[in-house]
Parts: structure tokens; C-alpha cells; sequence
């Protein structure tokens, strides 16, 4: 189980001066064994939320209980070594590091051909087109999302923080990618996401609005409620 | 003739990946006199007679074959200056490893200077491999003030690979570079300074021929104080294509000044420069300390990665 308790975030707000809240206040338990998708508007905190999961920032105040200890000061390696996986929104481009040797440092030991072709087929890539290509910009978007997914699956571990992992994948594939996340289903996995087929498979949704989670409930309930609200960002999306 | 000990051995295999005598033709030179020799039928290596240093001929059509020319300076107090010239045949195929390693423990200063100039026939292909090391507990200066000089003629292609990754006091590095019609200059620089090393590097390329090309990449880490110095200077005369590119990473209190410059003298010159100089990027980091690594592994593997 991994609960945040009263977790606030705010940053000052670098024109005004002003304290800003990014977080205010959020009280969240995540079961395990269970996908649980955080969805609303851009700008209400979901990936703060991920980043403060990780230990990428720091919250301004409250706690973060994983198995009954509490976490909230350690640092982004120590949760790694604990099992915590994320993939970022983002992801990060390397000079001259290859996609085989992110693959054995996620992994922390060397790989052999089955080992990569295991990775990186999960995410719909051939490893023998990919493994000696560096992980900079001669990949295309997609194909770097892919890679950074690839990387959560060979490091492994037990909770996952995936941020909008659709992101630039192609309709074609997204039937996979849902199969991953599936595969997924016996760890605690904490989805950002805007897209129905991925509500569709959640065990529980989250609703974010403002700073703060405002409705949460099993899957197909709250896709129902979300319908009914055409303010929502996700609409747009699913109308485009 | 000097005899080859453990700590020949030791450079040898750093340098030029050898592990004792090479196949193929060689020279091994040591404290600036011969240490070891095969001059083949197919390339050919012979004593200058008017100053230091080895003629390399390499017939025309050779294909597929090694020379090992490696430098070994593991005394102090020692300033070599070796002239070698590689006569490289029309529609060869040759790879050149070139590498230099000096090993000082004495508090006098060790220098090797190669002068090497390559005049490259039509149709061949070099790729020329330098790598320079140094280690040592004394505290003389380690230093290489290498001069290259490449004269292209149509159709010839030419590799340069350099690295210097570490124990380097001072490096001066000059290339030269005429290239001819349809001919190509690919070059893949790697340094690596620390502590108070200094290492400049300096490429004056000339693209004079028709369709000719040059792709100039240079990825250098600074760290420590050291200090390096990039400088280019690309002028294209003709219809023709060329690249530069200088990445370079610092750390601690070190410095890395990039001054490329560009000359389109041909209204069809299609010429550019690409420079980027600054710290680790701090998402790399964080990605790879989300896998698990320390903050110091996190750096070390992007170093090694961008250094290759």
C-alpha cells in the first residue's frame, strides 16, 4: 500500500512572488495490486504528484507511507533501490548512450539478445533494429516513448509511475501498450493519463481539478461521471 | 634494439589495443629509436635518411590490411620529434593505428611530437586511428603536439579517429586538411582532460574540390581545472558540403572555449557549424538516477556514454 498523507506543493510564483499551490492538501491511498489512472485538466498537478512519488521534488509539507514506512526523505536512488519505476512524460535523450546499455543500467546487469527482444518487444519494438542505436535524436518521438517504457520494464520493480505513456504512441499500437499495463496488474501501478482506453482499463480513477484530487471511483463509474462534464480536457481529446 | 618490458606491454595495449608483436607490417618506436619492425611487400615502411621518422608506402590496390606505427616515451627529460609520411596508393583499403603512450615517473618533462602528413590516391580509404595516453607518479610534464597534414584526391576517403582520454599534461593538436573532388574527411574527436590539463585542438580544413565533404565531430569532458580549446576553420571553395560540430561537457571548475569558424568562399559552399558546451544535463541525471544509480554513477555512465 502506498498512501500520501496531506501532501501539499507550492512554488513561488517568480513575476508576482507569490506562493503558488500546485498541491494542496492531497490525501491519496494507492492499493496494490492494482492500476490506478490520475486524469484531469493540464495544470492540476498530476505529474507534480508523480515527480513527488519519485522523489523528484520534494513536498512542501505532509508524508508518503509505502508498506507502513514512511518515505517522504529519500532520494530519487533510494526509492528506485526500493522499487519504484517511472517513466517519464519526457523522455531524456543521451549522446552516444546506446538503447542496450540503458536497457543493462535499468536492468543493473548485462543483457543478452532474449533479455533485450523481452523489453523491447513488450513495447512493439524489434530489439536487433534498435539495441546498438544511441538514445538521442535520430529516434523519433514514439519510438523514444517506447524505449522509456522499455526501460521501466527492465528495471522492474513494484510500484509503477507512468506519466501520459500513450504520448506519441500510434493508434495502431495502442492495443499493445493496454497489454502492458495489464501485464503490470500484480504491482501498484499509478497511470497519468487522458485517454478513455486507459480509464477503460483502470481499476480506479482519480479525478484532479485545481490542486487536488475531487473525485475518485471504480472505473466505468467514473467514466460516466466524466462524460457528464464537458469542461474536461480529456473530452477534447476523445472529440479530436 | 631495446627489448619490450611490462610496462611496454601496458601502453601498447592502451594505445593500440596490441598484446605483443602485431600482425601485418609495423614499426614500434621507444624513447626515440626503433624497437621493432615488418616492412611488407604491400606496405612498406623505410627509414628517412635526411631527418626522424618512417616512410609508410602503401601500394595502389592493397585492401583490407593493419599498419601498427605506436610511439612509446617512458623516460623523462625526453623531447621526441618523429616526421612520418604515408604515401597511401590509388584504390587502397588501409586502417593506421597511430597511437602514443607516455610513461613518466620521473620529474623531468616527456614530449612526443608527430608530424605526420598523408598523401591519400584516388579511390583509397584510410582510417586513421591516434589515441594518446600518459600515466606516470612523476611530476615532468606529459605532452603531445601532434601535427596532421591531408591531401585528398578525388575519391579518397579518410577516417580520422582521435582520442585522448587521460594523463595528457598539454596538448597542442593541429590538422591539416586539403580535400579533393568527390573526396571525403570524416573526423571523430574524443577528450577527456582533468586536474590542470590543458588540451587544445585546431582544424584548418580546406574543401576544394567539387562534391567534396568533411564532417568534423568533437565531444570533449572537462573536468577538475582543466582546460580546452576548440577552434575550427572550415572554408569551402567549391560546390561541396561541411559539418562541424563540438559538444563539450564541464564539470567542476573546468572551461571549454569553442570558436568554430565557417568560410563559404564558393557561393555553392553549403557549410555548418554546431557548438554546445555546458554542464550534464540535469534530467539525464535524474532518468538515471530513477533506475537506481547513485548521482555519481548517474554522471560517470553519461560520461562514458558521451565519450563512447
Amino acid at each position: 500500500m502506498l498512501e500520501l498523507k496531506n501532501i501539499s506543493y507550492s512554488v513561488k510564483d517568480e513575476a508576482s512572488g507569490k506562493k503558488q499551490d500546485i498541491l494542496k492538501n492531497v490525501s491519496l491511498a494507492f492499493e496494490d495490486r492494482a492500476i490506478s489512472v490520475i486524469t484531469g485538466p493540464n495544470g492540476s498537478g498530476k505529474s507534480t504528484l508523480i515527480r513527488i512519488l519519485m522523489g523528484i521534488s520534494k513536498p512542501t509539507s505532509g508524508k508518503i507511507v509505502f508498506n507502513g514506512e514512511d518515505i517522504t526523505g529519500l532520494s530519487i536512488t533510494e526509492r528506485a533501490q526500493k522499487g519504484f519505476t517511472i517513466a517519464f512524460q519526457q523522455p531524456v535523450r543521451f549522446k552516444g548512450i546506446t538503447v542496450k546499455k540503458l536497457l543493462e543500467l535499468a536492468c543493473g546487469k548485462k543483457l543478452d539478445m532474449n533479455g533485450m527482444c523481452d523489453c523491447l518487444s513488450a513495447v512493439g519494438l524489434c530489439a536487433r533494429n534498435y539495441i546498438d542505436r544511441a538514445v538521442d535524436g535520430t529516434l523519433s518521438g514514439g519510438e523514444l516513448k517506447r524505449i522509456e517504457l522499455a526501460t521501466a520494464i527492465a528495471k522492474g520493480g513494484d510500484v509503477f509511475l507512468l506519466d501520459e505513456p500513450e504520448a506519441g504512441i500510434d493508434l495502431w499500437s495502442f492495443e499493445d501498450l493496454v497489454k502492458v499495463f495489464e501485464k503490470l496488474h500484480e504491482k501498484t501501478v499509478i497511470i497519468v493519463s487522458h485517454q478513455q482506453r486507459i480509464l477503460e482499463t483502470a481499476d480506479k480513477v482519480i479525478l484532479f481539478e485545481n490542486d487536488k484530487p475531487v473525485s475518485i471511483g471504480r472505473g466505468e463509474e467514473m467514466f460516466q461521471k466524466l462524460t457528464q462534464r464537458p469542461s474536461l480536457c480529456w473530452r477534447n481529446v476523445k472529440e479530436n | 634494439m631495446d627489448k619490450m618490458d611490462r610496462t611496454d606491454e601496458q601502453l601498447l595495449e592502451t594505445i593500440a589495443d596490441l598484446h605483443g608483436i602485431p600482425e601485418g607490417s609495423f614499426n614500434i618506436r621507444k624513447n626515440g629509436k626503433l624497437l621493432a619492425r615488418n616492412s611488407g611487400t604491400d606496405v612498406e615502411i623505410v627509414s628517412k635518411t635526411d631527418k626522424d621518422g618512417i616512410d609508410i608506402i602503401v601500394k595502389p590496390g592493397v585492401k583490407n590490411k593493419s599498419v601498427h606505427i605506436p610511439v612509446l616515451l617512458t623516460v623523462g627529460d625526453f623531447q621526441d620529434t618523429v616526421y612520418n609520411d604515408f604515401f597511401i596508393g590509388e584504390d587502397s583499403d588501409v586502417t593506421i593505428v597511430a597511437g602514443c603512450g607516455i610513461h613518466n615517473d620521473t620529474c623531468g618533462n616527456a614530449e612526443h611530437d608527430g608530424v605526420h602528413t598523408f598523401y591519400v590516391g584516388k579511390n583509397a580509404k584510410v582510417r586513421y586511428v591516434e589515441r594518446h595516453y600518459a600515466d606516470g607518479s612523476g611530476t615532468g610534464k606529459k605532452v603531445f603536439d601532434p601535427v596532421t597534414k591531408i591531401y585528398l584526391k578525388e575519391n579518397a576517403q579518410f577516417i580520422l579517429e582521435s582520442t585522448q582520454l587521460g594523463g595528457v599534461t598539454y596538448t597542442e593538436r593541429k590538422t591539416y586538411a586539403t580535400v579533393g573532388k568527390n573526396a571525403q574527411l570524416l573526423v571523430k574527436e574524443k577528450i577527456l582532460t582533468d586536474g590542470e590539463e590543458k588540451a587544445i585542438t585546431d582544424f584548418k580544413v580546406k574543401l576544394s574540390g567539387k562534391n567534396s565533404r568533411a564532417d568534423i565531430v568533437s565531444r570533449s569532458v572537462a573536468k577538475g581545472n582543466s582546460l580546452q580549446q576548440f577552434k575550427s576553420d572550415m572554408v569551402g571553395k567549391n560546390e561541396c558540403f561541411g559539418h562541424v560540430e563540438c559538444d563539450g561537457i564541464v564539470l567542476d571548475g573546468a572551461r571549454i572555449i569553442s570558436t568554430p569558424k565557417i568560410d563559404a568562399v564558393s557561393p555553392e559552399a553549403s557549410l555548418v557549424h554546431e557548438a554546445a558546451v555546458g554542464k550534464i544535463a540535469g534530467e539525464q541525471l535524474l532518468k538515471l538516477m530513477s533506475l537506481g544509480l547513485s548521482e555519481q554513477e548517474a554522471e560517470d555512465a553519461v560520461i562514458k556514454g558521451f565519450l563512447n
